[in-house]
């Protein structure tokens, strides 16, 4: 009679695999360790700095002006967020008066660029988890924005658009109306996103209860942005911290309690129904007046310590002056959103399987530029 | 919570602290006087917009895990941990909020050593310090005591020298105005 034989020889062994620096789930050059055990994830280990420029050096020896374009190179799809903050930040330490016009228009595009961010994000989302018809979706109505943004200010990602006391020029005679009709059109648009992958069985499958973020384990890890606020933390900077015209707008903000890969993509979907009311409640109010004031040529802050926040697309990002009366800052720290949301990958991706860690990420939006800096 | 009644909370957990407060006399008059107690912790909120205090090395994971065990002060979210090179002095600073009382504290240790700069690690208090705390150890070589992976996170590790202190020299890639 024949038996079957089991090798008990072959044992079960953990080992190593690269994700990345080039791989397409990692949306730019980031490189994971893993230590896998079948394909059973044991442990990731982030390898950053393949994009790192050292910004925070080069802030450093530039002056106020300078600083703001080198932000947009951070967190490219928040560009314009990134240079509000500096812009922010460097307006308060020298007590400016900004004009409303100034700061509605900078919350509408501070808008516009969240919903831009969300659609790319929403594409590339899909995409990961093999349903590549959302990009083309994704990416048809964020050109729309994209062209509104190069009409107003000539670049369509890095904008530039901002400067410390206002706008570097005045809106476009056409930018109201164009507006206008994106709204028209993305409110038919973002129910298809919802047909198109929301409901999807397979999607479900591939989010529900995949890497799951208590709201301790979010506050404790220091997320910001959809990624907190999937986990049920309120941690929104436009509603705790306002800044520009936030104050005087209407919006939710959007929480969920599950923690998981699908809360997280909820969240993007209807913060950009919340992002659209805030465009449509200002749109029709922008007040008259200067797009900027006249500051000095060379602009010295005050000798002292000088922090600002803002919401970007990813979530908190924190701007950190130390200055000493100099035309130049004496240290500048960018407290990323970023790479606090990276640090807590190895938390939800372990446990999980390859193809767990692919939807995780995809959920943490990452831009690579703005962890490495 | 108002920053005075925060200051009051934190020298309650050194209770040496305010019957022995000292003004220190200092040589330089342009620079305000501030009052330094007998453990060393130092409240200002001259030049920023938040409450700074400044704690001895010895005294410093004993106040962080304060702030966020103790249920009054609440700081459970650090959202900031800058390295600072502040000429002679090397140095770390976190900006901590309250997710429940929404208040902030900046609590800032430094050091003379520049040889061998050493904390201890908040990796226990706070999870999002591993990261932070690489990144610090990367660019000042600072060092964190207790920290589970402490090693270089953006540079590779044959790196010579740390690039964020302000004596650090590259003259080929670094361009100075």
């Amino acid at each position: 009679m024949e038996t079957t034989t089991v090798n008990t020889n072959f044992k079960s062994e953990e080992y190593f695999i690269n994700m990345g620096p080039q791989h397409p789930a990692t949306h730019g050059v980031l490189r994971l360790l893993l230590t896998i055990d079948g394909e059973i994830i044991k442990k990731v280990d982030p390898d950053l700095g393949y994009i790192h420029r050292s910004i925070e050096k080069m802030c450093e020896r530039d002056s106020y002006q300078q600083i703001v374009h080198l932000t947009d190179r951070m967190d490219y799809l928040s560009s314009h967020i990134n240079n509000e903050a500096v812009c922010l930040a460097v307006e308060n330490a020298l007590e400016l008066e900004i004009p409303d016009r100034v700061q509605v228009i900078r919350t509408i595009i501070g808008e516009l660029t969240r919903i831009a961010s969300h659609c790319l994000w929403w594409g590339v989302m899909g995409m990961d988890v093999g349903a590549l018809t959302t990009y083309f979706y994704g990416f048809r109505d964020r050109e729309m924005i994209n062209d509104i943004f190069e009409e107003t200010c000539g670049a369509r990602l890095t904008m530039n658009y901002n400067i410390p006391g206002g706008l570097m020029f005045d809106i476009h005679p056409n930018f109201v109306n164009r507006v206008k009709e994106f709204i028209a059109h993305f409110k038919t648009k973002l129910p298809e996103y919802d047909t198109l992958l929301t409901g999807n069985v397979i999607f479900q499958k591939r989010t529900r209860g995949v890497g799951i973020l208590s709201k301790e384990d979010a506050i404790s890890f220091g997320a910001s942005g959809p990624i907190g606020r999937g986990s049920g933390y309120s941690c929104d900077v436009r509603k705790h911290h306002p800044y520009s015209a936030y104050d005087k707008v209407k919006f939710k903000e959007v929480l969920k309690t599950d923690g998981d890969a699908f809360a997280r993509y909820q969240v993007r979907i209807q913060e950009m129904w919340e992002s659209l009311s805030i465009v449509e409640q200002l749109i029709d109010n922008i007040p008259e007046g200067d797009y900027k004031i006249t500051t000095r040529a060379v602009i010295k802050l005050p000798k002292g310590e000088f922090y600002q926040k803002v919401e970007t697309a990813r979530g908190e990002l924190g701007v950190y002056i130390i200055s000493t009366g100099t035309k130049n800052p004496y240290r500048l720290k960018f407290r990323s959103p970023g790479f606090s949301n990276l640090s807590l990958l190895n938390h939800i991706a372990v446990g999980g399987k390859i193809g767990d860690l692919v939807a995780s990420m995809a959920t943490l939006d990452l831009v690579i530029p703005d962890i490495d800096r | 919570m108002n920053n005075e009644e925060l200051q009051n909370i934190i020298n309650s957990w050194f209770p040496d602290s305010i019957s022995n407060a000292v003004i220190t006399e200092t040589s330089d008059e342009t620079e305000s006087v501030q009052p330094i107690s007998s453990n060393g912790l130092e409240f200002t909120e001259e030049d920023s917009q938040f409450l700074n205090v400044t704690v001895q090395p010895e005294h410093f994971h004993k106040l962080m895990s304060q702030l966020k065990s103790n249920s009054e002060t609440n700081f459970d979210y650090l959202f900031c941990l800058s390295g600072v090179d502040w000429g002679t002095e090397l140095g770390v600073v976190y900006h901590l909020e309250s997710t429940t009382h929404r208040h902030i504290i900046v609590v800032k240790v430094k050091t003379d050593d520049r040889e061998n700069p050493a904390f201890e690690s908040v990796c226990d208090i706070w999870a999002t310090a591993e990261f932070h705390e690489r990144e610090v150890y990367d660019f000042f070589g600072i060092i964190f005591n207790n920290h589970p992976n402490l090693k270089r996170l953006f540079l590779t590790d044959e790196w010579e020298g740390f690039p964020l202190r302000k004596d650090y020299v590259d003259e080929i890639n670094m361009v100075i105005k």
